[in-house]
């Protein structure tokens, strides 16, 4: 069995001539957790967004399933991967409850079962269903809207989820406390994460390997104890001496 | 150059020409049919007291049902609304005919000048006019008396010869129209030492107040008795014949042979002095138009002794005013906002469905949304006038040219509501796998909504306010007794038509505000 997903020499030039990645190659396997780790401008958030299809790569290719990403039909393709964003990306106008209910509805299940999951994952994230179901999102803290977006992303039992940047917007107490309850899940779920940081000491805690990006360019892609050990250039040696915490 | 042109709205008369001029030879109004006959004015003093007049005068001595579409804005859409058979007769100039309607150069003889008109008219239109009344009322030179008296001026001739010494105050068409100063000037060598431009109003208080020594009048204005002023013989005949009759449809005649024989009663019938004091008592005593129509018609002995309908206490306060006038004004009021409502409606019933149109389409949206902006930049008589052709008078070219006035806010609010509506909601909505329709219709539309009735608010304050113009093409409204106030210079009159205006405006904003707020979808309350 090949990658969960895999990028082949991906290559994105925008029409004004930005090159966001200059030729990317890296797989992500099954049940597996990659942070993809750069500085803003490196073409993680590009190469994360290329697998649920926001974006198309200009030449080389995306594999999800084992299957080129243009054979996947866009909106259904996203239906069934999960996607967290920086700042929980809910619909301001609905309640928490319609908000996780969003795949589930879109895939027409029927209402008790939406209801049903929609309780099951809030309790899971660690909200009240009774509580926080009826809630506007402007109504929550950031780090209870956050958890909101992890049921949303997590509602139709997707095998891959996208997490972009999903700390990024919370103060520190709060994003330790969900980076623990993020591992939780991970162990206890068994899913495809790939996630998006630009925090070193993030991608150590939270990931199984780490793809280092710079320029758009695949600096390192290795374990945690890798990166430390044989850094593959003195900019992968200089991010790990200043990742706060190290290992 | 009569007194519509140089009246207070004698600027945008050029602007509604142009409009019109566009759309000349185009379109049919709404022919009247039946036992019905609609009498039409321009909007000042005299012709909506002879449209009165007339108007009376059928009421009186024919079983037709009279309409009344008086103070229509000016000369061109008069003629239009009448050409068009929205209005059947209402009182012209000869002289307007054939200089301003025909674009013909004026003739010195008032028999040739009628003679040349009917012949057109008749030949172009099938339009006639009927006998003259008796009177002309043309531009004048006048001067106070003390002048006359100091330089023992009788003629322009004799002005001339001492013009290098005098003050003089004109109106600003006047100054700026070759059948005015400029060919004046030319006819008899006048040079004055200044010439100042002024409001029509303030000539007479200015040449009083001896700061001017010579002005422009008409021959029939009332204020011509009061301020004592000397009006100069135009002995080299400069100034064209500006006989009054009644301008009639050759259909409607043909219809109701009678209508031309009641009008005809009038030919002759009012002589240049007997005009000054009707002219008088509209201007500055403030009396109704229809008393002093009724009171000329008595002194005629055309109809029999009756009293007039809806007295007026002409003195008293603004509430008195506002309660002996409560039945007329709760119907402009009604009227009103009957026509800014409709406009509105109709505006976002085309702004909103183009607007979500345009937003799967933004390359060509920004040019259609600035298209559709220079709506806002005709000016809201010039529009109104250039429906006239089209859609005759009343209603028709009120609503429509608020419907257009009411597009531009609601389209423009609705599309950059839509565009704008925030990326990252509508990213992770797209992430999760909705349609592009269903982005729009369950994301952008819902997050779009505050911003859409903000839009429809303006329009609907917008359309509120361009409202009291209807009255200038005969749709009524507030605009009608602030028409007619600003005419007679009568300012509880005006404001008997403003301040329910203003306040309209106010009750439309406050509705339109708390249905934004009841609208706006719950949860984006404490967000924006």
């Amino acid at each position: 069995m090949g990658a969960a997903l895999e990028a082949r020499n991906v290559v994105k030039r925008y029409r004004n001539g930005v090159e966001a990645l200059r030729g990317v190659s890296l797989g992500v396997e099954a049940g597996e957790t990659l942070a993809l780790i750069g500085e803003s401008g490196s073409g993680k958030s590009t190469l994360l967004r290329m697998f649920n299809r926001l974006e198309d790569p200009t030449s080389g290719s995306i594999q999800i399933a084992g299957r080129p990403a243009g054979d996947h039909d866009p909106v259904t393709l996203r239906r069934q991967t999960g996607y967290v964003p920086q700042d929980g990306g809910l619909l301001p106008h609905w309640t928490v409850g319609r908000n996780v209910e969003l795949v589930p509805n879109l895939l027409g299940w029927d209402a008790p079962r939406c209801r049903a999951r929609a309780d099951a994952l809030l309790e899971l994230v660690g909200l009240s269903p009774e509580e926080h179901r009826s809630r506007y999102p402007a109504e929550l803290s950031g780090g209870q809207r956050q958890r909101v977006a992890f049921a949303r992303g997590l509602a139709a039992d997707p095998a891959v989820i996208l997490l972009d940047e999903p700390f990024g917007a919370l103060d520190a107490l709060t994003r330790l406390e969900l980076q623990a309850e993020f591992l939780r899940l991970k162990q206890q779920l068994g899913k495809t994460l790939l996630l998006v940081t630009h925090d070193l000491g993030e991608a150590f805690r939270l990931a199984d390997r780490i793809a280092v990006l710079r320029e758009g360019v695949l600096v390192q892609l290795g374990r945690a104890a890798d990166l430390v050990d044989h850094p593959a250039d003195s900019y992968v040696r200089a991010l790990v001496a200043q990742a706060p915490g190290g290992l | 150059m009569r007194p519509l042109v140089r009246s207070r709205r004698g600027s945008f008369d050029l602007v509604v020409a142009l409009a019109l001029a566009l759309a000349f030879g185009y379109g049919a109004g709404p022919a009247v049919a039946g036992d019905h006959i609609v009498v039409g004015s321009k909007n000042f003093a005299e012709n909506r007291l002879l449209g009165e007049m007339f108007a009376r005068l059928l009421e009186a001595r024919t079983g037709l049902t009279v309409e009344r579409k008086l103070g229509l804005a000016g000369t061109q859409v008069c003629f239009e609304a009448l050409r068009t058979g929205s209005i059947d007769v209402y009182p012209e100039y000869t002289g307007t005919g054939l200089v301003t309607l025909l674009g013909a150069k004026p003739i010195g003889s008032a028999t040739a000048t009628l003679d040349s008109v009917r012949g057109e008219f008749l030949a172009r239109w099938d339009l006639w006019w009927l006998s003259p009344l008796g009177f002309e009322n043309s531009f004048e030179i006048a001067v106070p008396r003390a002048v006359a008296t100091q330089f023992n001026l009788r003629t322009i001739s004799d002005l001339a010869r001492v013009a290098p010494q005098l003050v003089a105050g004109f109106g600003h068409e006047f100054v700026a129209r070759d059948d005015g100063l400029p060919g004046l000037e030319k006819t008899y060598g006048l040079h004055f030492r200044a010439v100042k431009q002024m409001q029509q109003a303030l000539q007479y208080e200015a040449a009083g107040a001896g700061k001017i020594d010579c002005l422009d009048v008409y021959t029939t204005d009332g204020r011509l008795v009061v301020h004592d002023l000397q009006v100069l013989d135009d002995d080299k005949n400069f100034f064209p014949p500006y006989e009054a009759c009644a301008l009639v449809r050759g259909a409607t005649i043909g219809r109701h042979p009678e209508v031309g024989a009641v009008l005809g009663l009038l030919a002759g019938a009012l002589d240049e002095a007997t005009m000054r004091q009707l002219n008088l008592r509209l201007e500055t005593r403030r009396e109704s138009v229809e008393q002093v129509a009724e009171d000329a018609l008595q002194a005629l002995h055309l109809v029999g002794t009756r009293t007039v309908r809806a007295r007026e206490s002409q003195r008293g306060n603004f509430f008195s005013y506002l309660w002996t006038h409560r039945r007329n004004l709760t119907a402009r009021t009604g009227e009103h906002i009957a026509l800014s409502g409709a406009g509105l409606a109709l505006g976002a019933l085309v702004a909103i469905p183009l607007a979500v149109w345009l937003e799967r389409r933004r390359r060509i949206a920004e040019t259609v949304v600035r298209i559709v902006g220079t709506t806002q930049t005709i000016p809201s008589l010039a529009l109104l006038a250039f429906m006239v052709p089209f859609l005759g008078v009343g209603a028709a070219p009120a609503v429509v040219a608020l419907w257009l006035y009411a597009i531009f806010p609601i389209l423009r609010n609705t599309y950059t509501g839509l565009r704008d509506a925030a990326p990252h909601v509508v990213e992770s909505a797209i992430a999760a796998g909705m349609t592009d329709r269903q982005v729009l219709w369950q994301v952008r539309l819902p997050l779009a909504t505050p911003v859409i009735l903000a839009g429809v608010r303006t329009a609907g304050v917008l359309t509120v306010g361009t409202a009291t113009l209807a009255a200038f093409v005969g749709a009524g409204g507030l605009g009608e007794p602030i028409v007619s106030g600003v005419q007679s210079v009568d300012a509880v009159m005006i404001l008997s038509g403003a301040l329910p205006a203003a306040a309209l405006a106010l009750a439309a904003d406050a509705l339109l505000g708390a249905l934004e707020r009841s609208l706006r979808p719950r949860g984006l309350e404490s967000r924006r």
